[in-house]
């Protein structure tokens, strides 16, 4: 099973693609030039704080709103590993599917969890923090394909023969 | 065992009985691409390999959020998407003529039993006509685009009865806004909306679309309405025999069902910054206001500013208050300045704009800033949207909107 640690970020419930990334910045030419407007109605320091490995604890219905996939392209490029929410919007979390991000529905640990504390996933399993386990489902077969496949793009490439 | 309107829909679609939870390859009978994301699309059409596009003919690129262009780089986005319009053969462009939503149903691309996805969430409006349709991103658009197919879950349907006759001044927005803040923001994730009951058999289309658009507002991934005589001439077409069947079964299985009275609704309005926060206008009435913003793609058609124009009509907006309407399309604008509402609307102290979505979204003029209020029509109230994180934004209907405007706070409409 793989396993990873991480440095949590906690955010709350309804967390929204205008907040992981405002309208005003959806048509800078890349996602690198997005980035650093991650998160910025909400805490406008926090895309400069979150480094690499890092994960995101939030609420319910993460990533509600538009369809926007520079949202989970943004949470990518961060840095973050993997969100683990209570629940997550379904266009979202298509997009972040076929981008590889790594989504994990978890019930309780949002409440429990302190900011800045670290976690334990191991993928299939749980999620382990100050000693207790929080138990995780796998994923569907046909999303698993996508992912094993390295992302939607990537999948496409290998239908057209080109990878 | 009987279905629900979403369920015949895909059944029909793959060709065999289908049930929620089943995980099926659609054919995709239309796609909207928007221009906020063409160049995305592109990007990843071309990274995939793919050689050409599976049905130009069922591709429609329409330029709205950016229109017109407000930042140095949007034109780029007209230059991407006219080179691959060209490239590849795609007829079906619009480049001013209003909001993508409006456009897909007003200028007959979608038709009831239709599968349609587009890169912009409120693509559930087309059940307003009994399409199923949802929004999705830019990589799995540009796979359609290759393959003419996406994969999909057949949800689990909420029913939603509406029955009797909406009480003067209060509208389908007040309707919608009321159930999601029933439903809550995620009370309807994943699933279907099916919209039944006499007072949704006697609302116009139009008042359909309303509905449909803010589905999304609870999570649904599509909001069907059976398809009625009044759909079929709003498409223009006869209904067949399979768009005729497009009735939720008595027997089919649904998630659970909510009624309503239409009487006991009154005007409402969703507060800042969460689409489930509804509170009855006359709990908020006296808040002071800046602005006031009818149009979108939830609330810009005719009927909508001819509501307001009601409202309007011989008085004046108040001195401090900026009344901006946009219309939802060249047409809507076209039909609304024949039956003077324009005109009642400027005569009022209205602006005017170009029909686009950059209002609602905070892209293209009338942002706030720091601890300013905003009674909007649109379908979103997130921080940030139209202006800096600390603008206020109230959601209402546009007679709601309307008298706002007159009384510079909140206050609801004269019945």
């Amino acid at each position: 099973m793989e396993q990873f640690t991480g440095k949590v970020w906690v955010l709350g419930d309804d967390i929204d693609t205008d907040i992981i990334i405002p309208t005003d910045y959806l048509a800078l030419k890349t996602i690198e030039d997005m980035k650093k407007y991650g998160f910025s109605p909400l805490r406008p320091e926090l895309a400069a704080q979150i480094g690499d490995g890092d994960i995101i604890v939030a609420g319910k219905n993460f990533g509600c709103g538009s369809s926007r996939e520079q949202a989970p392209e943004v949470v990518k490029a961060l840095g973050i590993k993997c969100i683990i929410a209570k629940s997550f919007a379904r266009i979202f979390f298509r997009n972040s599917i076929n981008n590889g991000l790594l989504l994990i529905e978890q019930p309780d640990l949002y409440d429990d969890m302190k900011e800045g504390d670290s976690i334990t996933v191991t993928l299939g399993q749980d999620v382990e923090y100050n000693g207790k386990k929080y138990p995780i489902a796998s994923l569907p077969e046909n999303l698993l394909e996508i992912i094993n496949a390295g992302g939607l793009v990537k999948a496409m490439r290998s239908r057209n023969g080109l990878e | 065992m009987g279905q629900t309107i979403i369920e015949k829909i895909i059944s029909h679609n793959v060709g065999r009985p289908v049930k929620p939870g089943d995980i099926v390859t659609a054919n995709v009978d239309r796609v909207m691409l928007d221009d906020i994301m063409i160049p995305f699309i592109v990007d990843k059409f071309k990274e995939m390999g793919f050689p050409k596009v599976w049905d130009p003919d069922k591709v429609v690129l329409i330029y709205d959020h950016l229109v017109p262009a407000s930042q140095q780089d949007d034109t780029r986005h007209f230059k991407i998407g006219d080179a691959f319009v060209e490239e590849y053969g795609i007829r079906n462009i619009h480049r001013s003529d209003g909001i993508c939503h409006q456009l897909m149903t007003e200028a007959g691309y979608v038709k009831p039993g239709d599968v349609v996805f587009g890169t912009d969430s409120h693509t559930t409006t087309y059940g307003c006509v009994g399409a199923f349709s949802t929004g999705i991103g830019y990589t799995e658009m540009a796979a359609i685009l290759g393959t003419g197919t996406l994969w999909v879950k057949v949800p689990e349907t909420i029913k939603v009865v509406i029955e009797g006759n909406l009480p003067d001044g209060v509208m389908s927005k007040d309707m919608i806004l009321r159930l999601i803040g029933d439903l809550g923001a995620d009370g309807a994730t994943y699933r279907a909306l099916e919209f039944t009951g006499s007072a949704v058999e006697q609302m116009t289309v139009a008042s359909r679309m309303t509905m449909a658009n803010m589905a999304i507002e609870a999570g649904a991934k599509c909001a069907v309405f059976t398809p009625d005589e009044k759909t079929a001439e709003y498409c223009g077409i006869e209904l067949d025999e399979f768009q005729k069947s497009l009735v939720g079964d008595k027997d089919a299985v649904y998630l659970k069902t909510m009624t309503y009275r239409a009487e006991e609704l009154v005007p409402v309005m969703a507060c800042p910054s969460q689409v489930d926060k509804i509170r009855n206008v006359s709990d908020l009435a006296g808040t002071k206001i800046d602005q006031v913003f009818i149009g979108s793609c939830t609330n810009g058609r005719l009927e909508d500013l001819q509501a307001a124009a009601k409202v309007l009509e011989g008085k004046k907006v108040a001195p401090f208050v900026k009344l901006i309407v946009t219309p939802a399309s060249r047409k809507v604008y076209e039909d609304a300045i024949a039956c003077g509402a324009i005109r009642t609307l400027v005569e009022a102290g209205a602006i005017v704009t170009h029909p686009g979505c950059g209002l609602c979204c905070g892209r293209t003029g009338g942002i706030l800033s720091d601890g300013e209020r905003v009674v909007a029509t649109n379908n979103r109230n997130f921080l940030g949207r139209m202006g800096t994180s600390r603008v206020e934004i109230y959601l209402a209907s546009p007679a709601t909107a309307a008298a706002c405007a007159i009384a510079g706070e909140i206050v609801a409409a004269k019945r």
